[in-house]
């Protein structure tokens, strides 16, 4: 199948999920400087669960689409569920195929959630050798 | 057009292959050419019947294979008409040349407050080992502001120089961006006027313009093997003798030195002297081959024809509705390559697009980030033309981004 299958394209061009929060409990921004690609993310959490997201950003198809699928999963997902989140249940989520050429704009939208999440415990934020650990490049189309 | 372009393609197996059914398009040579037959035979009878180091046994292979790594130094240096080879120094390619400069003569001979002049337009690898210096030693940078066009304030240029304090100035001869080749002879003259050495990076220059270094009067000239139809691996640095014989080593161990001892160690003369350890042999008489093949073509030909590839990209380009071309407006100005943005298109979307149907472009900042900055966008989408390229190449790909701008853009 074609990364830019028609759910991708369709995500492009009318995502889901974008502004702002008006007090979030945490906001955060992660960009690919080689491509200048960017996401901000708006998180409120209550009782260990993501209540609401709102985000925005730049970039090519695939990382926006990306964030816009990412956010229709994220509401009402317990915190320590969309920690675990990876790589895998991205690609799936996306459901094309992502090369290697392709893989950091897919997971842009994770690491800047992960990065989010940290941020909002108070850890350090991880980098993208972290959030790429064990990607395996699913086949070519 | 003189030189035979079919007879050219014929000589590239690679344009031979397909990518997904679709016959291979090659416009990114900026980035790296392809290989013509005679690059590929020359690496492989290397290895097969000559293979042995240089410079050190006595046998017959070692001979041969020292006569075939010093003959493609002359024939770099014959490339570049710099009369005594001894001034052609391989390394690994453009960037480490420029390293050598940076480590070697401008660490040892500058001080801190020295001026290094640098243009907007250039590569990361012609910024970089500056900011480093600008770092261990306290060098200070100036940059020669570019306008979008690629045209260099050669005012401020002058300016610059004249505060006397600038002891360098290092320029690309054609951006690898913006496809404008720079005024040389100017800068070279207006640098040696004001006791500025200069330093060219020809990495794009050399595929698209003969170059003469004793002409020019150029202090420093580095380039890539594998963007004149090279191998990958191979690059030169020419210097000339006064500077290189004031430099220091850049690395040292075997084949460097004249002698060591448990105390100390003499240098080899030029051009060993920069040679540390067994250098990339089969890379370099490829290269000595490729120039040898190119020199079999009409040289000026093959420029005049590579220029109207791009000069036809460059008016089939604005026909694309939402499209902004980068570099001179004159498409007589215009060498090498073309870069554009194209609103609501992002670069890597396009690039992964026409890659599926074999056209091959490059997308993103192409190692210029300050430039892009001046462009105001992150990424840009570029054309580059090699010899081998045709007219109906660039129109199937002019045809293939209006495809993919159609399917991206938001309806």
């Amino acid at each position: 199948m074609d990364l830019y299958a028609e759910n991708i394209l369709d995500h492009y061009h009318h995502p889901r999920g974008t502004g702002t929060l008006r007090s979030p409990a945490v906001r955060h921004r992660e960009e690919n400087v080689s491509c200048g690609d960017e996401l901000t993310i708006d998180l409120t959490i209550a009782g260990g669960k993501i209540k609401q997201i709102a985000w925005r950003g730049t970039g090519c198809a695939i990382s926006q689409a990306s964030m816009s699928m990412l956010s229709e999963e994220l509401a009402g997902m317990t915190v320590e569920k969309a920690e675990q989140l990876d790589q895998k249940n991205m690609i799936e989520l996306l459901h094309v195929p992502v090369g290697a050429r392709r893989m950091k704009c897919a997971l842009l939208s994770l690491h800047t959630l992960k990065n989010a999440l940290r941020t909002y415990a108070g850890r350090p934020v991880q980098d993208w050798n972290a959030t790429m650990r064990n990607v395996k490049n699913s086949s070519r189309d | 057009m003189m030189t035979d372009i079919k007879g050219v393609r014929r000589q590239f197996p690679i344009l031979e292959e397909r990518i997904d059914g679709h016959p291979l398009i090659y416009l990114d040579n900026a980035a790296t050419t392809q290989k013509p037959s005679c690059v590929l035979e020359t690496l492989r009878t290397f290895y097969s019947e000559q293979n042995a180091n240089i410079n050190r046994s006595m046998h017959a292979l070692a001979e041969a294979a020292t006569n075939a790594y010093e003959n493609a130094r002359t024939i770099v240096a014959g490339f570049i008409a710099c009369d005594d080879p001894r001034n052609v120094i391989f390394t690994r390619n453009a960037t480490e040349s420029i390293n050598i400069i940076a480590r070697s003569w401008a660490a040892s001979t500058l001080k801190s407050g020295d001026v290094i002049a640098l243009t907007t337009m250039e590569h990361h690898s012609n910024i970089v080992p500056w900011l480093q210096l600008k770092e261990s030693h306290g060098i200070r940078l100036e940059w020669i502001p570019v306008n979008e066009e690629g045209e260099i304030d050669l005012r401020m240029l002058k300016k610059i120089l004249q505060t006397g304090r600038v002891k360098l100035v290092s320029m690309s001869g054609l951006s690898n961006v913006l496809g404008c080749m720079t005024p040389l002879e100017q800068c070279m003259s207006l640098a040696h006027e004001h006791g500025a050495r200069i330093s060219i990076d020809g990495a794009q220059l050399l595929a698209h313009k003969d170059v003469n270094v004793s002409a020019l009067n150029a202090d420093f000239l580095a380039f890539s093997g594998h963007k004149l139809y090279g191998p990958t691996g191979i690059g030169v640095l020419y210097g000339k003798t006064e500077l290189l014989e004031q430099m220091t080593p850049f690395l040292g161990g075997g084949d460097m030195i004249r002698s060591v001892t448990q105390d100390s160690f003499t240098c080899a003369e030029l051009p060993r002297k920069f040679e540390a350890g067994t250098p990339a042999i089969a890379d370099a008489i490829a290269l000595g081959e490729a120039l040898l093949w190119l020199q079999t073509l009409d040289l000026n030909d093959v420029h005049r024809y590579t220029q109207s590839l791009i000069v036809h990209a460059h008016h089939a380009l604005l026909k694309i509705p939402g499209l902004t071309l980068f570099g001179p407006e004159n498409p007589s100005k215009r060498y090498g390559c073309a870069s554009f943005e194209i609103e609501g298109v992002h670069p890597h979307d396009l690039t992964d697009i026409l890659g599926r149907e074999g056209i091959c472009l490059r997308a993103g900042h192409h190692c210029t980030q300050p430039l892009h900055k001046i462009l105001r966008v992150p990424a840009t989408t570029r054309l580059s033309v090699g010899i081998y390229n045709t007219k109906q190449e660039i129109d199937v790909c002019i045809a293939a981004i209006g495809r993919a701008v159609d399917r991206l853009r938001k309806q």
